[in-house]
């Protein structure tokens, strides 16, 4: 097998456009990526071998187009963004023959921009979970060490990047579904802020927190990808009517002089393992020394932020979840006689643990009686940890801090649930204010020999300046090796 | 905060799920530990706080009153567990 896998979307996009490669070529390089690496791996529910191949041959026979910046570029995307005519799960069993009718608008935008989808990503059920362990199917092997977990909910899109099986894959991201994968696997992961792209056939989880992204081996990479997503869409009534910047501008900087950058203490103290802040310091130092200013900032309510988290994440799941009936797609108990019987048949067998675990608790924090003390609590905490970030922004350009307080764990080793919920402390703040997050890779941990992402969180909207800052970083670290597979 | 496996079950049935008894008191035992945990939000003083719905703003989308048609009758019915090439199929209500 050649080494074209080892190479990132920017240089492939760059030879596809000068005919340098084939469409054809690019696809058959990842298809054999994925043959070899997938047995261990596990990273896709679905690989669109064949229809990649022929629309790659398409593309090849009309050739090279500069209008299209992923034309012939392979990509993957997580199973819960539908997609014409591929079969769309949420790694859920109550979704396992669903094959929608209608492209997600992101993925028409990327279609349009001419990338092949080869695969739908593994993924926790309906994307709730920190380490891919919940999906209905299989687990998927953190490609650094296959005993390890990518990091959920999008694991299988971070695994699928990191494994070099496609130049870039989409996750989504709303507790730190993005981040928490990209930081496991040691990738480039960007939550952009909660409007940027559309949400129009993403099957929603948490709607006022779910934000599709992209997941790279760059950053270069995440700011073609998000170029290409971004932008109203009168389709989605949450997705925002601001202009887009051009992301690719901003990138080049030689230093970052005049750059603040804010160190929440919350982030930085007690629970946070050596190894993980020792990197985080590292990569942080290193950006002092490129003329980048750091100064304290507090983020007084993180302690706060799981339970607000969760209490809206799961009362909004409920909401969202009740649509799977067994009436008019996904599942259905064939023996049921009577319609609510039906209906609960299907859910019973569809639904998995921590989805049924989720749509119980969401159901009881909306209850009569309940609503005010969860609900309505957490919708006013929610107003005042966006505050935070207000007032922090105030004296910083963006904030810095670990993604997660260790690196990858070992499959089952997080057996109980609060456990696991906790593993977002870091990450689930930005998904509460809206506010765009992104995890770049900063090295490995020296014990575990496990990749380290160090978050960044800006204003809202401030990708650009987030990109910019985060690749003159890329550009003085050590550069971040692959996994031997 | 304790909550009853006859309380999960209420829940249950609301949320259209029908757990055994086993699940039933496991879910009791994690869902009282995940309340308990949240319980600390109590801590905090919100009676002068405006809740916060979304991150955005959202304004009542209207599109124009013209008739329009994204999807054929086949296909919304292409997933349907059960169909008669006109209607989706559900066991007999009355």
């Amino acid at each position: 097998m050649s080494d074209l896998y080892k190479k990132t979307l920017s240089e492939v996009a760059a030879q596809l456009q000068s005919g340098e490669l084939k469409a054809v070529e690019a696809v058959r390089n990842c298809l054999d990526r994925i043959e070899a690496t997938e047995p261990r791996v596990k990273a896709l529910i679905t690989v669109t071998g064949d229809t990649a191949l022929a629309q790659a041959e398409t593309l090849d026979a009309e050739g090279p187009d500069a209008s299209k910046p992923l034309w012939g570029v392979p990509i993957v995307l997580k199973d819960l963004l539908a997609t014409k005519g591929i079969r769309t799960t949420c790694a859920s069993k109550i979704l396992d023959n669903f094959v929608p009718f209608y492209d997600a608008t992101a993925v028409v935008k990327l279609r349009e921009a001419g990338a092949i989808i080869i695969g739908k990503a593994n993924m926790d059920e309906f994307a709730m979970g920190s380490s891919t362990e919940n999906s209905a199917f299989f687990q998927t092997g953190n490609p650094w060490d296959t005993d390890r977990v990518p990091g959920g909910s999008s694991g299988g899109s971070g695994a699928t990047v990191a494994a070099g099986q496609c130049y870039a894959a989409l996750g989504t991201d709303t507790g730190g579904s993005i981040r928490l994968p990209a930081s496991f696997c040691g990738i480039v992961g960007l939550k952009p802020t909660y409007g940027r792209i559309s949400r129009f056939g993403l099957i929603a989880y948490g709607s006022s927190l779910d934000q599709i992204g992209p997941m790279t081996r760059s950053v270069e990479d995440a700011a073609r990808m998000l170029q290409v997503m971004a932008g109203h869409d009168p389709r989605d009534s949450t997705s925002v009517d601001v202009e887009v910047p051009d992301y690719l501008a901003a990138l080049g900087r030689e230093n970052l002089d005049g750059v603040t950058i804010g160190l929440p203490e919350e982030y930085w103290g007690e629970g946070l393992d050596a190894e993980v802040e020792e990197a985080c310091r590292a990569a942080v130092a290193r950006m002092e020394s490129l003329g980048a200013k750091t100064v304290p900032v507090k983020l007084s309510l993180t302690e706060y932020a799981i339970a607000t988290y969760y209490i809206i994440a799961m009362a909004e799941a409920s909401s969202n979840l009740s649509r799977f009936d067994g009436v008019r797609f996904g599942h259905r108990n064939k023996d049921a006689s009577e319609l609510i019987d039906m209906y609960t048949t299907s859910r019973t067998e569809g639904f998995g643990d921590e989805v049924q675990r989720r749509i119980i608790m969401g159901t009881y924090v909306l209850s009569s009686g309940y609503y005010d003390a969860y609900y309505n609590k957490a919708a006013k905490v929610r107003r005042l940890l966006r505050e935070d970030f207000d007032a922090a922004f105030e004296q910083c350009d963006l904030i810095a801090g670990p993604v997660c307080p260790t690196t990858a764990f070992k499959a089952g080793e997080k057996a109980d649930p609060l456990q696991m919920y906790l593993m977002d402390i870091f990450t689930i703040s930005a998904n509460l204010a809206g506010l765009p997050g992104m995890s770049l890779p900063v090295g490995l941990g020296k014990d575990s020999g496990m990749p380290v992402g160090l978050q960044f969180m800006g204003p809202a909207f401030g990708e650009a300046d987030m990109l910019s800052v985060t690749e003159c970083l890329e550009r003085n670290l050590d550069p971040m090796p692959m996994p031997e597979l | 905060m304790k909550i009853s496996p006859e309380e999960v079950a209420k829940v249950a049935r609301l949320s259209r799920l029908d757990l055994p008894q086993d699940k039933l008191e496991l879910f009791a035992g994690q869902l009282g530990d995940i309340l308990s945990y949240m319980d600390k939000l109590g801590e905090l003083e919100t009676d002068a706080v405006d809740p916060l719905y979304s991150p955005v703003s959202h304004t009542t989308v209207l599109r124009k009153d013209a008739v329009s048609k994204e999807s054929t009758r086949d296909e919304v019915l292409s997933n349907a567990p059960e169909q008669d090439g006109k209607f989706f199929i559900v066991p007999r209500i009355v």
